[in-house]
């Protein structure tokens, strides 16, 4: 019953979309094979389907534990982005260090580059009780100045003509492939151990009992002995490393250097994500999937249909629109409640 | 029952001679399983005081919620000035002339006096004249407001005349008050007197809902009594003593008590309350006062009292989840533990069973054996080694709970949501008895509950005290309190009275302490 | 002209989009829901308007467009939060995604294409007057009609009847209930109001700020938009002045290089955003000021007991 709602709603945008591609001028059927179809039929499309699904199971795990406790973090995608200047900075600044600890020493100061960048909206929270929602998200805005200018100034490849970006990364330091000939690397195989462990964390540890009791029934939390505002740093903490080890990941997996653009909205895709995968990690691995497929889809139809890029944007969001609505309506009726009205107009007035 | 305190003849109360404005003629109502008032009748006149007692669950609640449009009886009759009338909505009610000011109020924090006012009302004034209007009233009848003042800004007491003087300038005939002063200091108290005073002067009916005996003698005409949803008593307060009041509230019934040998003198303390004070947390809860209670292992104390006079606070502050500025104000097997958090007080062998068994005592989405998890992490069951879970080690622990409690519920593991109230609690009990505590504060351990599952659950706090652990039991069922409890006190604005011993205590002495007999020094001496 | 005054004018163009999105909003929290969906509904607003100016030649009849795409966009947003009573704040990503994606869509046949651009006034003799001419008559309709709208919000919310209703529901609506207003109602009028505002503000940058149509052209105007609420603490009149500053603070980069400053553009970028961020630590710190101006329930779904 409870994934009833996920199914419906990719039920139903699929129905929408299939209206969307008449109205355009394009078969629906055709529209619709391009789109969802047609990059399951072939094998390099269902790798590139693998190397985009990675980054954001690894995000939307962590955002669930976020979620869980009613901890809103929104910030994924400033995280995800400082992480990846955090890793870069030693192959960047030390590129003749080249060994076998290159590439685990950028993972981890990736992680904790997330780390920072998302303790900064936790504590906020926890000292001053700020809406983490606007202060992630702000953050956002800020991590991607620091890029764009990093990338522009001080780190620019002093060889790459002029044009933004970092030197390329060495071998080093350079995500290991998993498949020859393809582009699925390391990533993968830790988004999947991720989403292992993160399903062991809540269903089987202490820390996962604590979250899920704060984000239930806080009061009940709070008579178990659980510290809320220890449950906050942590649910952030472990998104924001885990959304920094994607970032770390991507720039040294499948773009090879520190560009201008890292992500084409990996943080917020995510957020679907982990609405679609309704919190549960397990869940979460299949509906990154699905996510991942409305971007290879999109970069299908623009290159098959002459589509804009966008498509994958209106599939998006009309997804997790459906999920939202479908979510309510399938666990709760949809309740029509008149207030009772200032006038009603049925005493008998009495005369004393 | 006593009924000698009936109407005494007209000549020498104090009733007004008036007319009557409202009368109750036979209201009944039925909820589901329960009766909650049984044809009742009574008559408020104009003018008048009219004070309406009763202890939780008496029904009082249930009438009022009628009498203001909120509720219809289920038969029975309501006449306004001599007419029948159908009160179907708050709206119809505030028509006919009633006024209704909440124990809880209704107000908007962020928004000023006469706005607040002004969304109450429903003949439009432009804000000038209303804050004119505001200003001439609440200074006439000496509650003077300044309508610029946000209500945040205001004390309780400020707030409350908000409510009052919104009420007023509707012009009412009856003013409905539920409970006024609980939330007053004693001055401000005064004032609302005096108001109170003024307005039957002037022809305004006041229907003063309060279980505060002194309060209700000093000012109220008349005063209507229930038991158990029916009319027991009416009286004049001012010619009635305290004492004969708080018998007709809590009934004069010998009762068969606990006969069981109480704790020895040298029995070792368990828990220890020394002059325990703590602010209140909101402004709607209450600060306790020097609270001091020896519990011995062996016994069981019972805090008696009426909702709302400082339970919760003391629950919190024996548990932990508030912490005391002085760690000696709660000691726990000699050991001082105010200052440490929950886990630790379990730890040092203490449990605790909160009022609320959804949402504080349970988690209500969660399975029982995660319920169990829940209070005992780390209690040495070796349900969590290095950080995981043993869910095993819980399953079994909720199975062996809820063999030996009885507990009744669907498959072996179901949501903690989908038992019945009665199971959950014996669940939420037994979860902790199944410790074997050295200390077990339990606060209304048999609240709403089925009569089955409440004799089990006291069954087990007498088995436990008997096995030797200490046993403080809150809670508002003078019943309960009166079979169990070895020795009683009773808490009242956040003040505890001197623990007797349950055989020498009678329910007007505890009817009394409910009723604030003893606070500040002021009130009767216990009759016997 | 000189510099200063043209200075002047590009600032008062780069904030008239974040005030009109930001007005919408303020509105729309202060009854109590949040909506992270601006963004979207500006850039549905920005391509509705260049659209419907190309097909029809009339500016006006884009201006309206505008406003209706971001009203759709709000309505259904209003529909899935207060009749699902759906999370607001994933439902507000929902609407921004959504929004970003369909106006790529809508938008594709009109990439590249030059557009309409509304004129400013031209008063006689008022625009010519040196210095305070242009830079107080000489601006394109849209700003007056900012202006105007700030004044209106100000005076509906605190001295009319509705907006009293409006603050008391985002105060506190159960007691609105329970006093007989119809919470859903307000809210959801609120919203379509706010959809209104944020789609006017797109359809400002695609009619007077630049006269084209790009992708993604609102460039995270919606979320400035959604930080400037907070900033402003929510009160219409500080609104316009934190428009001011972060529409200033936007184009500054330009500017530097005409004044020979050398700050990195990436520092300015991000000064609207690291200011908010004081802003709301100072803010949610002290509680007096937090309980008098944020709105009580914001974000909070309303579920009425029968």
């Amino acid at each position: 019953m409870a994934f009833l709602s996920p199914v419906v709603a990719i039920g139903l945008t699929v129905a929408v979309g299939f209206v969307i591609f008449m109205v355009i001028g394009i078969d629906p059927l055709r529209g619709l094979y391009v789109y969802f179809i047609e990059p399951l039929t072939q094998v390099w499309s269902l790798q590139e389907l693998l190397v985009k699904a990675a980054p954001i199971v690894l995000i939307a795990v962590g955002l669930s534990l976020c979620y869980l406790a009613n901890n809103w973090n929104i910030g994924a995608e400033g995280q995800f982005t400082f992480g990846a200047i955090a890793g870069s900075a030693l192959p960047i600044l030390a590129p003749e260090f080249q060994n076998f600890a290159t590439l685990p020493l950028m993972l981890i100061m990736g992680i904790a580059g997330g780390m920072v960048f998302a303790a900064i909206p936790a504590l906020l929270k926890i000292r001053f009780g700020t809406n983490e929602i606007l202060t992630s998200l702000m953050l956002v805005y800020v991590s991607l100045s620091l890029l764009d200018w990093m990338v522009r100034g001080p780190w620019r490849d002093p060889k790459g003509y002029g044009f933004p970006g970092s030197l390329e990364f060495s071998d080093a330091a350079t995500m290991p492939i998993l498949v020859e000939g393809s582009r699925m690397h390391l990533g993968l195989l830790l988004a999947v151990i991720v989403v292992l462990a993160g399903w062991f964390l809540l269903g089987r540890t202490i820390t996962g009992f604590k979250i899920s009791v704060l984000g239930q029934a806080p009061r009940a939390g709070a008579f178990a002995g659980f510290s809320r505002n220890r449950v906050i740093l942590i649910t952030f903490l472990i998104s924001g490393g885990l959304a920094g080890l994607a970032g770390i990941g991507e720039v040294a997996g499948p773009i090879g250097k520190l560009d201008v653009v890292i992500s084409p909205g990996y943080g917020f895709t995510a957020i679907i994500v982990a609405f679609l995968g309704r919190l549960n990690p397990l869940a979460i691995l299949v509906a990154g999937f699905v996510l991942a497929l409305t971007y290879i889809g999109g970069e299908n139809a623009q290159i098959v249909l002459g589509l804009p890029a966008e498509i994958a944007r209106v599939f998006q969001g009309m997804l997790l629109f459906f999920v939202l609505a479908c979510d309510t309506f399938i666990l709760y009726r949809v309740r029509f409640v008149r207030p009772r009205k200032l006038q009603t107009a049925r005493v008998v007035d009495g005369h004393g | 029952m006593d009924t000698s305190a009936a109407l005494k003849p007209e000549n020498q109360s104090n009733r007004p001679r008036t007319q009557s404005t409202l009368e109750a003629v036979g209201i009944t109502k039925d909820f589901a399983s329960l009766r909650a008032n049984d044809n009742i009748d009574f008559v408020i006149r104009k003018g008048e005081i009219h004070a309406l007692l009763g202890e939780n669950g008496a029904g009082k609640s249930t009438l009022v919620k009628i009498l203001y449009g909120a509720l219809q009886p289920t038969s029975g009759e309501i006449r306004w000035k001599r007419e029948p009338v159908l009160i179907g909505s708050p709206g119809d009610a505030r028509r006919l002339g009633i006024g209704m000011v909440f124990q809880h109020f209704s107000l908007f924090d962020a928004l000023t006096v006469a706005e607040n006012i002004s969304l109450a009302l429903e003949d439009l004034l432009p804000m000038a004249a209303l804050q004119t209007k505001i200003k001439d009233v609440s200074a006439e009848y000496g509650l003077p407001l300044n309508p610029a003042s946000v209500i945040a800004d205001l004390s309780v007491g400020e707030r409350q005349r908000v409510e009052i003087v919104r009420c007023l300038l509707q012009e009412p005939e009856l003013i409905i008050m539920d409970e006024p002063t609980s939330v007053l200091t004693p001055q401000e108290a005064e004032d609302l007197f005096i108001t109170l005073k003024r307005l039957a002067a002037e022809g305004v009916s006041v229907l003063y809902i309060s279980h505060r005996l002194e309060e209700v003698r000093t000012i109220c005409h008349h005063a209507t009594i229930l038991r158990h949803g029916k009319v027991v008593a009416e009286c004049d307060p001012q010619q009635e003593s305290a004492a004969r009041l708080a018998s007709l509230m809590v009934g004069a019934e010998i009762r068969e008590l606990n006969a069981s040998p109480m704790a020895e003198e040298s029995a070792a303390i368990g828990l220890s309350i020394r002059d325990l004070s703590m602010p209140k947390p909101s402004p709607f809860a209450v600060d306790l006062h020097d609270i001091s209670l020896d519990v011995r292992a062996g016994e069981i104390v019972g805090i008696a009292g009426i909702a709302g006079n400082g339970q919760d606070e003391i629950f919190a502050a024996l548990s932990g989840e508030r912490l005391a500025s002085n760690p000696g104000s709660v000691v726990f097997n000699d050991k001082a533990s105010g200052h440490l958090n929950v886990t630790a007080r379990r730890e040092s062998g203490v449990a605790f069973v909160p009022e609320e068994r959804l949402g504080h005592g349970a988690v209500p989405g969660l399975s029982l054996s995660s319920n169990i998890t829940l209070t005992r992490h780390s209690t040495g069951d070796r349900l969590v080694r290095a950080g995981v879970i043993f869910s095993g080690v819980a399953k079994m622990l909720g199975i062996r709970v809820s063999e030996t409690f009885d507990v009744r519920k669907g498959g072996p593991d179901p949501e903690a949501s989908a038992l019945s109230g009665g199971n959950l609690q014996k669940f939420v009990v037994g979860r902790e008895i199944d410790r074997k505590p050295n200390v077990l504060v339990v606060s209304q351990p048999t609240w709403g509950v089925d009569a089955g599952a409440a004799t089990t659950i006291r069954q087990a706090l007498v088995d436990l005290a008997r096995s030797g652990s200490a046993v403080l039991m809150i809670s508002q069922d003078l019943d309960e309190i009166l079979e169990i409890s070895d020795r009683v006190a009773v808490i009242s604005k956040g003040h505890l009275s001197e623990p007797r011993a349950a055989g020498d205590v009678t329910r007007e002495d505890i009817g009394l302490l409910m009723g604030g007999a003893g606070e500040d020094g002021e009130g009767e001496a216990l009759a016997h | 002209m000189g510099t200063v005054e043209a200075i002047i004018l590009t600032i008062v163009t780069a904030s008239t989009p974040l005030l009109l999105a930001a007005l919408g909003e303020l509105v729309v929290e202060r009854s109590g829901v949040i909506n992270l969906g601006v963004e979207g509904m500006m850039i549905m607003g920005a391509v509705c308007g260049f659209g419907a100016t190309f097909l029809t030649g009339s500016p006006i009849i884009g201006v309206i467009a505008a406003i209706g795409g971001g009203m759709a966009m709000a309505a259904l947003f209003g529909l899935v939060t207060l009749l699902f009573v759906a999370n607001q704040v994933a439902t507000g990503l929902a609407l921004t995604l959504l929004g970003l994606g369909l106006s790529g869509l809508i938008g594709d046949p009109f990439a590249g294409v030059a557009g309409i651009k509304i004129q400013p006034i031209d008063i006689p003799i008022l625009t010519d007057l040196p210095f305070i001419g242009p830079i107080i008559f000489g601006h394109d309709p849209l700003v007056y009609l900012a202006v105007a709208l700030t004044v209106a919000v100000s005076w509906f919310l605190f001295r009319s009847r509705g907006g009293l209703i409006l603050r008391a529901v985002g105060d506190n609506h159960t007691s609105a209930h329970a006093l007989g207003y119809s919470v859903m109602r307000v809210r959801f009028l609120a919203v379509l109001f706010g959809g209104g505002c944020a789609g006017l503000g797109g359809g400002y940058l695609s009619l007077v700020y630049t006269t084209q149509w790009l992708e993604n052209m609102t460039a995270g105007r919606g979320w400035i938009a959604l930080a400037l609420v907070v900033f402003a603490t929510w009160l219409p009149a500080r609104l316009a002045i934190g428009a001011l500053l972060f529409g200033a603070v936007g184009i500054l980069q330009l500017h530097a290089q005409a004044l020979g400053v050398s700050v990195p553009s990436q520092l300015l970028t991000s000064l609207p955003y690291l200011t908010t961020i004081v802003v709301l630590v100072l803010i949610s710190g002290n509680r007096t000021l937090m309980r008098s101006n944020t709105p009580a329930c914001l974000g909070q779904s309303f579920v009425p007991d029968r």
